[in-house]
Protein backbone atom coordinates (compact mmCIF):
# COMPACT_ATOMS: atom_id res chain seq x y z
CA UNK A 1 0.00 0.00 0.00
CA UNK A 2 2.35 2.71 1.42
CA UNK A 3 4.67 1.42 -1.59
CA UNK A 4 2.00 2.49 -4.23
CA UNK A 5 1.52 5.57 -2.77
CA UNK A 6 5.24 6.62 -2.63
CA UNK A 7 5.38 5.16 -6.04
CA UNK A 8 2.96 7.37 -7.30
CA UNK A 9 3.58 10.63 -5.56
CA UNK A 10 7.40 10.26 -6.36
CA UNK A 11 7.83 9.02 -9.57
CA UNK A 12 9.36 10.97 -12.37
CA UNK A 13 8.66 14.24 -12.04
CA UNK A 14 5.45 14.33 -9.99
CA UNK A 15 6.27 15.51 -6.46
CA UNK A 16 7.81 18.90 -8.08
CA UNK A 17 5.19 18.95 -10.19
CA UNK A 18 2.82 18.68 -7.71
CA UNK A 19 4.45 21.89 -5.43
CA UNK A 20 4.68 23.76 -8.72
CA UNK A 21 0.81 23.29 -8.84
CA UNK A 22 0.41 24.32 -5.34
CA UNK A 23 3.11 27.31 -6.03
CA UNK A 24 0.73 28.61 -8.54
CA UNK A 25 -2.08 28.22 -5.80
CA UNK A 26 -0.50 30.06 -3.62
CA UNK A 27 0.97 32.66 -5.96
CA UNK A 28 -2.71 33.66 -7.04
CA UNK A 29 -4.15 33.51 -3.44
CA UNK A 30 -0.89 35.67 -2.57
CA UNK A 31 -1.66 38.26 -5.16
CA UNK A 32 -5.12 38.50 -4.80
CA UNK A 33 -5.56 38.86 -0.98
CA UNK A 34 -2.63 41.52 -1.25
CA UNK A 35 -3.97 43.87 -3.73
CA UNK A 36 -7.51 43.40 -1.99
CA UNK A 37 -6.63 44.29 1.52
CA UNK A 38 -4.52 47.65 -0.60
CA UNK A 39 -8.35 48.29 -2.60
CA UNK A 40 -10.69 47.18 -0.47
CA UNK A 41 -9.29 49.81 2.43
CA UNK A 42 -10.34 52.68 0.70
CA UNK A 43 -13.80 50.98 -0.67
CA UNK A 44 -14.37 50.45 3.13
CA UNK A 45 -13.77 53.90 4.30
CA UNK A 46 -15.95 54.71 1.09
CA UNK A 47 -18.93 53.13 2.14
CA UNK A 48 -18.32 54.34 5.92
CA UNK A 49 -18.52 57.72 4.85
CA UNK A 50 -21.75 59.84 4.29
CA UNK A 51 -21.50 59.57 0.34
CA UNK A 52 -24.92 58.25 -0.94
CA UNK A 53 -23.82 57.61 -4.44
CA UNK A 54 -20.44 55.61 -3.49
CA UNK A 55 -22.69 53.80 -0.92
CA UNK A 56 -25.25 53.03 -3.43
CA UNK A 57 -22.47 52.04 -6.50
CA UNK A 58 -20.63 49.87 -4.08
CA UNK A 59 -24.09 48.09 -2.31
CA UNK A 60 -24.73 46.90 -5.93
CA UNK A 61 -20.91 45.87 -6.80
CA UNK A 62 -20.96 43.93 -3.22
CA UNK A 63 -24.46 42.20 -3.80
CA UNK A 64 -23.30 41.40 -7.35
CA UNK A 65 -20.11 39.60 -6.34
CA UNK A 66 -21.75 38.05 -3.33
CA UNK A 67 -24.46 36.26 -5.37
CA UNK A 68 -22.84 35.36 -8.86
CA UNK A 69 -20.78 32.33 -7.86
CA UNK A 70 -16.77 32.85 -8.94
CA UNK A 71 -17.14 30.19 -11.37
CA UNK A 72 -19.23 32.15 -13.51
CA UNK A 73 -17.15 35.61 -13.01
CA UNK A 74 -14.29 33.51 -14.32
CA UNK A 75 -16.08 32.42 -17.35
CA UNK A 76 -17.54 35.85 -17.61
CA UNK A 77 -13.24 37.04 -18.04
CA UNK A 78 -11.86 34.42 -19.57
CA UNK A 79 -14.27 33.77 -22.52
CA UNK A 80 -16.56 36.97 -22.97
CA UNK A 81 -14.00 39.58 -21.88
CA UNK A 82 -11.19 38.60 -23.62
CA UNK A 83 -13.42 38.32 -26.84
CA UNK A 84 -14.93 41.35 -26.29
CA UNK A 85 -12.24 43.66 -26.51
CA UNK A 86 -9.90 41.43 -28.75
CA UNK A 87 -7.31 40.49 -26.18
CA UNK A 88 -5.87 37.25 -25.38
CA UNK A 89 -6.01 37.33 -21.39
CA UNK A 90 -3.48 35.06 -19.91
CA UNK A 91 -5.72 32.20 -16.78
CA UNK A 92 -3.18 33.71 -14.39
CA UNK A 93 -4.56 37.06 -15.28
CA UNK A 94 -7.72 36.76 -14.99
CA UNK A 95 -7.95 34.60 -11.96
CA UNK A 96 -6.11 37.44 -10.21
CA UNK A 97 -8.31 40.02 -11.51
CA UNK A 98 -11.64 37.69 -10.67
CA UNK A 99 -10.29 36.79 -6.79
CA UNK A 100 -9.13 40.80 -6.60
CA UNK A 101 -12.73 41.87 -7.85
CA UNK A 102 -14.49 39.04 -4.91
CA UNK A 103 -11.67 39.98 -2.38
CA UNK A 104 -12.10 43.78 -2.51
CA UNK A 105 -15.87 43.27 -2.09
CA UNK A 106 -15.53 41.21 1.05
CA UNK A 107 -12.74 43.21 2.03
CA UNK A 108 -14.54 46.77 1.99
CA UNK A 109 -17.67 45.35 3.75
CA UNK A 110 -15.06 43.98 6.56
CA UNK A 111 -13.66 47.48 6.66
CA UNK A 112 -16.95 49.33 7.04
CA UNK A 113 -18.28 47.00 9.29
CA UNK A 114 -15.06 47.43 11.40
CA UNK A 115 -14.86 51.52 11.27
CA UNK A 116 -18.57 51.88 11.68
CA UNK A 117 -18.10 49.20 15.02
CA UNK A 118 -15.86 52.01 16.95
CA UNK A 119 -18.10 54.40 18.92
CA UNK A 120 -18.43 57.64 17.80
CA UNK A 121 -17.33 58.73 21.95
CA UNK A 122 -13.63 57.71 21.36
CA UNK A 123 -13.02 60.15 18.80
CA UNK A 124 -14.90 62.47 20.92
CA UNK A 125 -12.57 61.68 23.84
CA UNK A 126 -9.54 62.15 21.87
CA UNK A 127 -10.84 65.71 20.74
CA UNK A 128 -11.83 66.70 24.47
CA UNK A 129 -8.07 65.77 25.05
CA UNK A 130 -6.29 67.69 22.85
CA UNK A 131 -5.12 64.90 20.25
CA UNK A 132 -5.00 66.19 16.61
CA UNK A 133 -7.37 64.22 13.52
CA UNK A 134 -4.13 62.75 12.59
CA UNK A 135 -2.89 61.67 16.08
CA UNK A 136 -6.53 60.62 16.80
CA UNK A 137 -6.79 58.27 13.35
CA UNK A 138 -3.51 56.83 14.41
CA UNK A 139 -3.18 56.40 18.13
CA UNK A 140 -7.47 55.33 18.85
CA UNK A 141 -8.65 54.58 15.15
CA UNK A 142 -6.80 52.60 13.38
CA UNK A 143 -5.03 50.25 16.28
CA UNK A 144 -9.10 48.98 17.18
CA UNK A 145 -10.32 48.86 14.02
CA UNK A 146 -7.34 46.49 13.04
CA UNK A 147 -8.01 44.34 15.62
CA UNK A 148 -11.50 43.84 14.82
CA UNK A 149 -10.80 43.68 10.90
CA UNK A 150 -7.55 40.63 11.18
CA UNK A 151 -9.57 38.07 11.87
CA UNK A 152 -12.02 38.88 9.23
CA UNK A 153 -9.09 39.05 6.70
CA UNK A 154 -7.26 35.77 7.65
CA UNK A 155 -10.64 34.08 7.21
CA UNK A 156 -11.30 35.85 3.80
CA UNK A 157 -7.53 34.61 2.72
CA UNK A 158 -8.14 31.01 3.51
CA UNK A 159 -11.56 31.25 1.69
CA UNK A 160 -9.66 32.34 -0.91
CA UNK A 161 -6.54 29.44 -0.74
CA UNK A 162 -10.11 27.19 -0.67
CA UNK A 163 -11.44 28.58 -4.06
CA UNK A 164 -8.34 28.34 -5.99
CA UNK A 165 -9.35 25.52 -7.50
CA UNK A 166 -11.90 27.07 -9.43
CA UNK A 167 -9.16 28.23 -11.89
CA UNK A 168 -8.83 24.68 -13.53
CA UNK A 169 -12.21 25.53 -15.12
CA UNK A 170 -10.03 27.90 -17.31
CA UNK A 171 -6.95 25.52 -17.58
CA UNK A 172 -4.33 27.20 -15.03
CA UNK A 173 -2.13 24.21 -14.46
CA UNK A 174 -2.86 24.47 -10.13
CA UNK A 175 -2.72 22.01 -7.69
CA UNK A 176 -5.94 20.54 -9.16
CA UNK A 177 -5.14 19.94 -12.67
CA UNK A 178 -1.41 18.96 -12.19
CA UNK A 179 -3.43 16.25 -10.11
CA UNK A 180 -5.40 15.19 -12.58
CA UNK A 181 -2.50 15.16 -14.96
CA UNK A 182 -0.78 13.17 -13.26
CA UNK A 183 -3.75 10.45 -12.27
CA UNK A 184 -4.25 10.31 -16.02
CA UNK A 185 -0.78 8.93 -16.76
CA UNK A 186 0.21 7.10 -13.50
CA UNK A 187 -3.22 5.55 -13.39
CA UNK A 188 -2.45 3.43 -16.26
CA UNK A 189 -0.08 1.70 -14.33
CA UNK A 190 -1.34 1.65 -10.68
CA UNK A 191 -5.10 1.89 -10.62
CA UNK A 192 -4.70 3.30 -7.10
CA UNK A 193 -2.85 6.39 -8.16
CA UNK A 194 -6.07 8.70 -7.55
CA UNK A 195 -6.42 7.55 -4.32
CA UNK A 196 -2.86 8.73 -3.31
CA UNK A 197 -2.75 11.67 -5.32
CA UNK A 198 -6.00 13.38 -5.00
CA UNK A 199 -5.76 12.33 -1.06
CA UNK A 200 -2.35 14.04 -0.59
CA UNK A 201 -3.91 16.99 -2.53
CA UNK A 202 -7.05 17.13 0.38
CA UNK A 203 -4.30 16.93 2.67
CA UNK A 204 -1.99 19.74 1.23
CA UNK A 205 -5.20 22.02 1.61
CA UNK A 206 -5.88 20.76 4.99
CA UNK A 207 -2.68 21.40 6.39
CA UNK A 208 -2.32 25.14 4.93
CA UNK A 209 -6.07 26.22 6.06
CA UNK A 210 -6.55 24.22 9.06
CA UNK A 211 -3.50 26.54 10.85
CA UNK A 212 -4.55 29.47 9.63
CA UNK A 213 -8.29 28.96 10.75
CA UNK A 214 -6.82 28.14 13.98
CA UNK A 215 -4.81 31.44 14.43
CA UNK A 216 -8.05 33.23 13.26
CA UNK A 217 -10.05 31.59 16.31
CA UNK A 218 -7.39 32.74 18.38
CA UNK A 219 -7.00 36.07 17.39
CA UNK A 220 -11.00 36.46 17.89
CA UNK A 221 -11.22 34.97 21.19
CA UNK A 222 -8.32 37.21 22.60
CA UNK A 223 -9.10 40.66 21.17
CA UNK A 224 -12.99 40.28 21.83
CA UNK A 225 -12.68 39.70 25.51
CA UNK A 226 -9.91 42.90 25.62
CA UNK B 1 -26.23 39.46 -28.81
CA UNK B 2 -27.80 36.87 -31.09
CA UNK B 3 -31.32 36.44 -29.66
CA UNK B 4 -32.52 33.71 -31.93
CA UNK B 5 -29.70 31.41 -30.71
CA UNK B 6 -30.58 32.50 -27.14
CA UNK B 7 -34.23 31.38 -27.73
CA UNK B 8 -33.29 28.48 -28.72
CA UNK B 9 -30.89 27.18 -26.39
CA UNK B 10 -33.37 28.24 -23.77
CA UNK B 11 -35.05 25.45 -22.66
CA UNK B 12 -31.64 23.62 -21.96
CA UNK B 13 -30.93 26.58 -19.59
CA UNK B 14 -34.35 25.85 -17.80
CA UNK B 15 -33.05 22.12 -17.57
CA UNK B 16 -29.64 22.78 -16.58
CA UNK B 17 -31.68 25.58 -13.73
CA UNK B 18 -33.47 22.49 -12.96
CA UNK B 19 -30.63 20.61 -12.25
CA UNK B 20 -28.78 23.27 -10.43
CA UNK B 21 -31.45 24.00 -8.39
CA UNK B 22 -32.20 20.40 -7.23
CA UNK B 23 -28.19 19.40 -6.29
CA UNK B 24 -28.60 22.83 -4.13
CA UNK B 25 -31.70 22.00 -2.56
CA UNK B 26 -30.74 18.87 -1.10
CA UNK B 27 -27.08 19.70 -0.51
CA UNK B 28 -28.71 22.57 1.65
CA UNK B 29 -31.45 20.61 3.25
CA UNK B 30 -28.74 17.44 4.62
CA UNK B 31 -26.23 20.08 5.67
CA UNK B 32 -28.31 21.38 7.97
CA UNK B 33 -29.61 18.61 9.25
CA UNK B 34 -26.20 17.25 9.30
CA UNK B 35 -25.00 20.83 11.09
CA UNK B 36 -27.80 20.32 13.71
CA UNK B 37 -26.80 17.06 14.72
CA UNK B 38 -23.24 18.11 15.02
CA UNK B 39 -24.42 21.55 16.62
CA UNK B 40 -26.34 19.39 19.18
CA UNK B 41 -23.86 17.15 20.24
CA UNK B 42 -21.22 19.87 20.98
CA UNK B 43 -23.69 21.75 22.85
CA UNK B 44 -24.12 18.22 24.91
CA UNK B 45 -20.76 18.00 24.99
CA UNK B 46 -21.26 14.16 24.48
CA UNK B 47 -17.99 12.48 25.02
CA UNK B 48 -16.48 10.09 21.97
CA UNK B 49 -18.88 11.56 19.31
CA UNK B 50 -17.59 15.17 20.13
CA UNK B 51 -14.43 14.32 19.03
CA UNK B 52 -15.35 12.39 15.88
CA UNK B 53 -17.72 15.98 15.24
CA UNK B 54 -14.76 18.26 15.67
CA UNK B 55 -12.54 16.15 13.45
CA UNK B 56 -15.12 15.46 10.98
CA UNK B 57 -15.86 19.68 10.94
CA UNK B 58 -12.16 20.96 10.76
CA UNK B 59 -11.57 18.49 7.62
CA UNK B 60 -14.68 19.84 6.15
CA UNK B 61 -14.35 23.63 6.43
CA UNK B 62 -10.66 23.39 5.61
CA UNK B 63 -10.56 21.58 2.19
CA UNK B 64 -12.22 22.70 -1.02
CA UNK B 65 -15.51 20.60 -2.38
CA UNK B 66 -13.51 20.40 -5.85
CA UNK B 67 -11.10 17.76 -4.16
CA UNK B 68 -13.36 16.54 -1.69
CA UNK B 69 -16.06 15.82 -5.00
CA UNK B 70 -12.74 14.59 -7.15
CA UNK B 71 -11.85 11.91 -4.37
CA UNK B 72 -15.67 11.18 -4.05
CA UNK B 73 -16.07 10.09 -7.77
CA UNK B 74 -12.26 9.30 -8.80
CA UNK B 75 -10.82 7.66 -5.81
CA UNK B 76 -13.57 5.68 -4.52
CA UNK B 77 -14.03 3.52 -7.02
CA UNK B 78 -10.71 2.58 -6.61
CA UNK B 79 -11.53 1.37 -2.73
CA UNK B 80 -14.59 0.01 -5.01
CA UNK B 81 -17.24 2.56 -3.47
CA UNK B 82 -19.33 3.27 -6.59
CA UNK B 83 -21.47 6.16 -6.37
CA UNK B 84 -22.64 7.92 -9.04
CA UNK B 85 -22.43 11.81 -10.38
CA UNK B 86 -25.56 12.98 -8.44
CA UNK B 87 -25.22 11.29 -5.48
CA UNK B 88 -21.28 12.10 -5.61
CA UNK B 89 -22.07 15.94 -5.43
CA UNK B 90 -24.92 15.85 -3.02
CA UNK B 91 -22.76 14.01 -0.56
CA UNK B 92 -19.72 16.35 -1.38
CA UNK B 93 -22.46 19.49 -0.82
CA UNK B 94 -23.34 17.99 2.24
CA UNK B 95 -19.78 17.25 3.69
CA UNK B 96 -19.03 20.70 3.25
CA UNK B 97 -22.47 22.45 4.05
CA UNK B 98 -22.47 20.33 6.98
CA UNK B 99 -19.27 21.37 8.52
CA UNK B 100 -20.30 25.22 8.14
CA UNK B 101 -23.51 24.85 9.06
CA UNK B 102 -22.65 23.07 12.37
CA UNK B 103 -20.09 26.04 13.26
CA UNK B 104 -23.04 28.52 12.51
CA UNK B 105 -25.43 26.66 14.60
CA UNK B 106 -22.91 25.91 17.14
CA UNK B 107 -22.57 30.06 17.60
CA UNK B 108 -26.28 30.33 17.75
CA UNK B 109 -26.77 27.64 20.26
CA UNK B 110 -23.74 28.99 22.40
CA UNK B 111 -25.17 32.29 22.49
CA UNK B 112 -28.68 31.13 24.67
CA UNK B 113 -28.28 32.15 28.04
CA UNK B 114 -27.16 29.41 30.74
CA UNK B 115 -30.05 30.75 32.67
CA UNK B 116 -32.78 29.95 29.80
CA UNK B 117 -31.32 26.09 29.88
CA UNK B 118 -32.05 25.65 33.83
CA UNK B 119 -34.88 27.58 33.74
CA UNK B 120 -36.36 24.85 31.18
CA UNK B 121 -35.08 21.60 33.30
CA UNK B 122 -36.43 23.27 36.58
CA UNK B 123 -39.71 22.84 34.61
CA UNK B 124 -38.87 19.66 33.95
CA UNK B 125 -38.37 19.59 30.64
CA UNK B 126 -36.24 16.54 29.24
CA UNK B 127 -32.99 17.22 26.61
CA UNK B 128 -35.03 16.79 23.43
CA UNK B 129 -38.00 18.92 24.54
CA UNK B 130 -35.41 21.74 25.91
CA UNK B 131 -33.93 21.61 22.91
CA UNK B 132 -36.89 22.13 20.75
CA UNK B 133 -38.86 24.29 22.93
CA UNK B 134 -36.22 26.45 24.20
CA UNK B 135 -33.21 26.45 22.95
CA UNK B 136 -33.59 26.01 19.34
CA UNK B 137 -36.01 28.70 18.28
CA UNK B 138 -33.48 31.21 19.87
CA UNK B 139 -30.57 29.55 18.63
CA UNK B 140 -31.96 29.57 14.92
CA UNK B 141 -32.82 33.53 15.41
CA UNK B 142 -29.11 33.95 16.31
CA UNK B 143 -28.06 31.84 13.63
CA UNK B 144 -30.03 33.21 11.07
CA UNK B 145 -27.30 35.26 9.02
CA UNK B 146 -24.37 32.85 9.35
CA UNK B 147 -26.88 29.91 7.92
CA UNK B 148 -28.26 32.67 5.25
CA UNK B 149 -24.95 32.74 4.21
CA UNK B 150 -23.94 29.35 4.38
CA UNK B 151 -26.76 28.55 1.80
CA UNK B 152 -25.99 31.27 -0.70
CA UNK B 153 -22.08 29.71 -0.20
CA UNK B 154 -23.57 26.08 -1.07
CA UNK B 155 -25.67 27.23 -3.88
CA UNK B 156 -22.29 28.85 -5.56
CA UNK B 157 -20.47 26.25 -4.62
CA UNK B 158 -22.64 23.74 -6.76
CA UNK B 159 -21.06 25.45 -9.91
CA UNK B 160 -18.22 23.05 -9.57
CA UNK B 161 -20.50 19.50 -9.44
CA UNK B 162 -19.31 19.54 -14.26
CA UNK B 163 -16.68 17.72 -12.97
CA UNK B 164 -18.51 15.18 -11.82
CA UNK B 165 -20.27 14.32 -15.35
CA UNK B 166 -23.59 16.52 -13.55
CA UNK B 167 -25.33 18.31 -16.56
CA UNK B 168 -25.09 21.74 -14.77
CA UNK B 169 -25.15 25.48 -15.82
CA UNK B 170 -21.95 25.61 -16.13
CA UNK B 171 -21.58 22.47 -17.97
CA UNK B 172 -24.13 24.01 -20.39
CA UNK B 173 -22.18 27.53 -20.48
CA UNK B 174 -18.64 25.57 -21.33
CA UNK B 175 -20.44 22.99 -24.30
CA UNK B 176 -22.08 26.53 -25.95
CA UNK B 177 -18.24 28.27 -25.45
CA UNK B 178 -17.21 25.41 -27.80
CA UNK B 179 -19.41 26.29 -30.49
CA UNK B 180 -18.30 30.17 -30.47
CA UNK B 181 -21.07 31.93 -28.91
CA UNK B 182 -19.31 33.03 -25.57
CA UNK B 183 -21.31 36.21 -25.27
CA UNK B 184 -24.63 34.80 -25.59
CA UNK B 185 -24.26 31.66 -23.15
CA UNK B 186 -22.26 33.77 -20.39
CA UNK B 187 -25.45 35.92 -20.55
CA UNK B 188 -27.81 33.67 -19.69
CA UNK B 189 -25.29 31.35 -17.69
CA UNK B 190 -25.04 34.95 -15.41
CA UNK B 191 -28.97 35.41 -15.49
CA UNK B 192 -29.42 31.94 -14.72
CA UNK B 193 -27.71 32.20 -11.33
CA UNK B 194 -29.60 35.41 -10.66
CA UNK B 195 -32.65 34.01 -11.09
CA UNK B 196 -31.54 30.91 -8.77
CA UNK B 197 -30.08 32.78 -6.19
CA UNK B 198 -31.67 36.32 -5.85
CA UNK B 199 -34.83 35.10 -4.47
CA UNK B 200 -32.93 33.13 -1.77
CA UNK B 201 -31.11 36.53 -1.30
CA UNK B 202 -33.88 38.64 -0.79
CA UNK B 203 -35.87 36.11 1.95
CA UNK B 204 -33.09 35.82 3.95
CA UNK B 205 -32.38 39.51 4.26
CA UNK B 206 -36.28 39.77 5.02
CA UNK B 207 -36.22 37.14 7.79
CA UNK B 208 -33.50 38.37 9.41
CA UNK B 209 -34.91 41.85 9.92
CA UNK B 210 -37.79 39.80 11.11
CA UNK B 211 -36.47 37.75 13.75
CA UNK B 212 -33.89 40.44 14.91
CA UNK B 213 -36.43 40.99 17.48
CA UNK B 214 -36.73 37.18 18.47
CA UNK B 215 -34.10 37.33 20.88
CA UNK B 216 -36.08 37.08 24.48
CA UNK B 217 -34.57 36.97 27.85
CA UNK B 218 -31.25 37.49 27.62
Amino acid sequence: MLDSALNVLTSGRNFSRLMDGLGITLWISFVSVGLSIVLGIPAGLLMASKSKIWNFILRIYLEFIRIMPILVLLFLFYYSLSQAFEVNLSPFFVSVLVFTLWGVAEMSDLVRSAVTSIPVHQRESGRALGLTEIQINFHIIIPQAVRRLLPGVINLATRMIKTTPFVFFINMPDLMKVGQQIVEVSGIRDPMASVWVYGFIFLIYFIICYPVSLFSRYLEGRWQSA
Amino acid sequence: MDIDFILKVLPFYGAATWVTLTLAFYGVLFSLIVGTICAVINFYKIPVLRRIVYAYVEMGRNTPLMIQLFFLYFALPRLGIMIDGKHCAIIGLTFLGGAYMSEAIRSGLSAVGRIQVETGMSLGFGKLKLLRYIIMPQAVAVALPVIAATTIFLMKETSVVSIVAMQDLVYLAKDLLKEGHSAESNFLLVVSYLIIILPVSLVFSYLERRSRFAGFGS
